[in-house]
């Protein structure tokens, strides 16, 4: 007969106030086979422990409930402690009567009451029938994968490459460098971008522990921590990389035209292309969705032959390229050539793209003069379409009013409730460089308020209200398109309480971060959830901000919410010393809350094969026939067989039906 | 005074059980109907288990899982569905209002969304009366 100890939790007031502690504990007494009741102000506390502890080390109990917040949180805490106390930590269940009852019950506190007396005695039904269980061990490839070749992904990869693991860094594009490359300068120092980014793009690339992977995208994973096995798909290029010598000519000689990613589509690239100046690894793509199979020249197929001297008639980027590198013969496959890559851990550092400015109708998208922020950056950048210099998109005239609009699509319940965050530092830094280098221009600001929260921000903020920008604290209602391509800004402001319009050459949305479109199908791989605002979701707000539920699988940057470069780069270092982990200890452990079959009850009807998302199951055979088999380190205890199973033969541990069909019991008493 | 109907819930571990966390979270308020038993997976829900909760006298039943496409386990949650739809049948067959049983996908973002569900819920099960076999007030006491 099980012994069970109850010890219910005070919280504090969390579940005092509401709940009566008190005479839960009296009821939790009269329940089967309890045979000790006990409360505590904070069980998770070091006296709340061990006064369990203490229950187990006498051998007054041999099964533990602890009613308190959640197992997704706590459970692991109560486990280590009756394992340290010496009682298999699987003979442990929690009661729910905090988040699931005095936090949403706070209006009723009888009708609480009497519910976590019913969650009481369904946590006790269920550790009555609990059986001891054997944690089991895997050993580790130790090897990294990072997703997502900016600021984030670099940092994350070169430190897991210094802690001497073999890191394999992911990026769709054909160069790392991410977001962070198109900028100008960052705030709060005006450290030109590139000048800090680039070094460490380099540093990643060279590094021997770290295998860079461009214009490459994962296809699917498979697996479990430890033993991450990931398909790597590469786009074609066309180009050979290993003779490339990233000199350009290709794109020179290029015909066809397409706007230019890099520059947020203010100016054009070639199909045959560089990323950017600064590109890292520095390798010409031929981006096959833009080629127009110039010179009759089809993708695919051998080239046509000369009738008079017998040479072959190549394209222009053939021709142009002085080492040989560009074959176009090659057969076009949409599905690039896959790569498969072992791994004991992955980092999805996926970052972040804006919102168009089309998505907002008032705010006279169709004007070539109204740009999003990131626009701005690449006109004001020396590596940008006009060189550096301020020039409206319309005529390539210098502008005399530039407006500012923030929260376009952030702290907006039309779009994304959220604040994006890094938008007000990065307007207040445009703003800043465009008056120190153009005095005269008149820059005004438009803040619902300006978040300024860093270190060194406000600083910076309310230094630049010393230099003549106008900062307007209210939102701006709309634009209109004047005749000559000016604007009319109708706005309102707030300090004085009036309705301001004026017109403005040059109008800048600070429009919303989202999660990049693709890394939706990504999640879906690698088991990813999602939080509200459609961000990855982290294991906890607070205490798990690099973790998420699926073990060995870890996010770092904008993927998870908006971020600036300092929180990232913190965030990603996070990431890589928790994904390092479990290469450091060379073993993972697997839960034993997985299913498997009893022979002898087992019929052999293969229902349960089909079902399992693993492929986990096999028919082995044996003198009485088929009888299925569950090969346990592919199993991840769904359970999904164990409810199929027509026999009962299968039985998932943790969750048998004899648990379930007690804690029902209880609950319908 | 209308009665305070019992629920048993299923909830799966990885989205509805922690959306209900999330409810607490946000203290979102909602009637202590519900008592919820956690699963892996809607897909280890048994429809055994939905009649023997009926049989037992619960007022309602609620499978909660994750969204098509979310499920942890790629595709417990579309097995939880099929197995389902066979079950309200059953349900009715066995001579209680299908409407006892619900079965609804809650990610573990949407706490409110757990809220409203359990309220919406409570209010029908009110609507409909105790479970014929309790005869009593919902709790059955």
């Amino acid at each position: 007969m099980a012994k069970v100890g109850v010890y219910v939790c005070h919280c504090g007031s969390n579940i005092a106030g509401v709940v009566d502690v008190a005479a839960v504990r009296d009821y939790a007494e009269t329940l089967p086979d309890v045979v000790i009741a006990r409360k505590d102000l904070f069980m998770c506390s070091d006296s709340g422990q061990e006064m369990v502890k203490q229950d187990v080390r006498d051998g007054v109990v041999d099964r533990v409930v602890v009613a308190a917040c959640t197992p997704r949180t706590h459970e692991p805490i109560f486990r280590a402690a009756i394992e340290k106390a010496g009682l298999n930590k699987y003979l442990f269940e929690m009661a729910n009567i905090r988040d699931q009852d005095s936090w949403v019950h706070g209006h009723d506190h009888e009708g609480a009451t009497e519910k976590a007396k019913l969650i009481v005695a369904s946590a006790v039904a269920k550790a009555r029938n609990l059986e001891p269980l054997e944690d089991k061990f895997t050993p580790v490839t130790d090897a990294a994968l990072v997703v997502g070749g900016g600021i984030g992904g670099i940092s994350a990869a070169l430190e897991l490459a210094n802690m001497g693991h073999k890191t394999y860094l992911l990026e769709k594009k054909p160069s790392i460098g991410g977001v962070m490359a198109q900028l100008d300068k960052t705030f709060p120092t005006n450290d030109c971008s590139a000048c800090i980014l680039t070094p460490m793009m380099v540093e990643a690339y060279n590094h021997p522990n770290i295998e860079t992977m461009t214009y490459s995208e994962v296809d699917d994973v498979e697996g479990y921590i430890g033993n991450f096995t990931v398909k790597v798909r590469r786009k074609q290029t066309y180009v050979d990389w290993n003779k490339c010598t990233g000199c350009g000519d290709c794109a020179s000689k290029c015909p066809s035209k397409t706007p230019d990613e890099f520059n947020a589509g203010l100016s054009d690239r070639r199909a045959a292309f560089i990323m950017f100046p600064q590109a890292v690894p520095k390798k010409a793509v031929i981006d096959i969705d833009h080629c127009i199979n110039c010179g009759g020249r089809e993708i695919g197929t051998e080239p046509k032959v000369n009738q008079k001297t017998g040479n072959p008639i190549l394209a222009p980027c053939e021709r142009a390229c002085p080492a040989d590198a560009i074959n176009r013969s090659i057969a076009h496959d949409p599905k690039g050539s896959i790569t498969e890559i072992e791994v004991g851990s992955i980092v999805v550092a996926t970052g972040y793209q804006v919102m168009e400015k089309d998505w907002f109708k008032e705010m006279a998208p169709a004007s070539p003069n109204v740009i999003t922020a990131l626009q701005l950056e690449r006109i004001i950048s020396a590596t940008g379409p006009s060189e550096g210099k301020l020039l409206r998109p319309s005529d390539n005239e210098k502008p005399h009013t530039i407006t500012f609009v923030s929260c376009m699509g952030s702290r907006d319940e039309n779009f994304h409730t959220y604040c994006s965050r890094f938008c007000c530092m990065y307007m207040i830094k445009q703003a800043r460089l465009l008056k120190e280098k153009y005095p005269q221009l008149t820059i005004n600001m438009h803040f619902i308020d300006v978040r300024a929260f860093g270190k060194g921000y406000e600083e910076y903020y309310t230094g630049a209200r010393t230099m003549g920008i106008n900062f307007f604290k209210g939102k701006v209602g709309g634009l209109e398109m004047l005749p000559d391509d000016k604007l009319r800004v109708l706005a309102y402001d707030m300090e004085s309480a009036t309705n301001i319009e004026y017109e403005s050459d040059l109008v800048v949305l600070a429009t919303a971060v989202e999660l990049p479109k693709d890394s939706v199908g990504l999640a879906q791989k690698l088991g990813l959830q999602f939080c509200g605002n459609n961000f990855f979701r982290e294991l906890h707000p607070k205490l798990g901000p690099v973790e998420t539920a699926v073990q060995g699988l870890f996010v770092a940057g904008c993927c998870q919410g908006p971020k600036d470069i300092p929180d990232t780069v913190a965030q990603a270092k996070g990431a890589a010393a928790a994904a390092a982990v479990p290469l450091a200890q060379g073993k993972v452990k697997i839960e034993p809350i997985i299913s498997e079959v009893n022979p002898d009850i087992c019929s052999g009807c293969g229902i349960c094969v089909p079902l399992c998302p693993y492929n986990a199951i096999s028919m082995k055979p044996t003198a009485d026939g088929p009888r299925a088999e569950i090969e346990m380190s592919a199993c991840k205890g769904c359970g999904v067989c164990t409810s199929a199973c027509p026999s009962g033969a299968i039985v998932l541990h943790g969750y048998e039906e004899s648990q379930i069909f007690a804690q029902i019991q209880a609950l319908t008493a | 005074m209308s009665f305070m109907p019992n629920i048993v819930g299923f909830a799966c571990q990885w989205c509805t059980y922690a959306g209900a966390d999330l409810a607490g979270n946000l203290r979102a308020k909602y009637p202590p109907s519900i008592k919820l038993i956690k699963v892996p997976c809607s897909g280890r829900v048994e429809p055994e288990y939905v009649l023997e909760a009926l049989a037992n006298g619960a007022d309602g039943v609620l499978i909660g899982g994750c969204h098509f496409g979310d499920c942890h386990y790629k595709t417990g949650n579309y097995k939880a569905a099929n197995r389902m739809k066979i079950l309200k049948k059953l349900i009715e067959d066995a001579g209680f209002d299908s409407r006892r049983f619900r079965l609804e996908w809650i990610s573990g973002a949407e706490g409110y969304r757990f809220a409203e569900v359990v309220e919406e819920f409570t209010k029908e099960l009110q609507e409909l009366g105790p479970n014929p076999l309790k005869g009593g007030n919902g709790n059955g006491k």
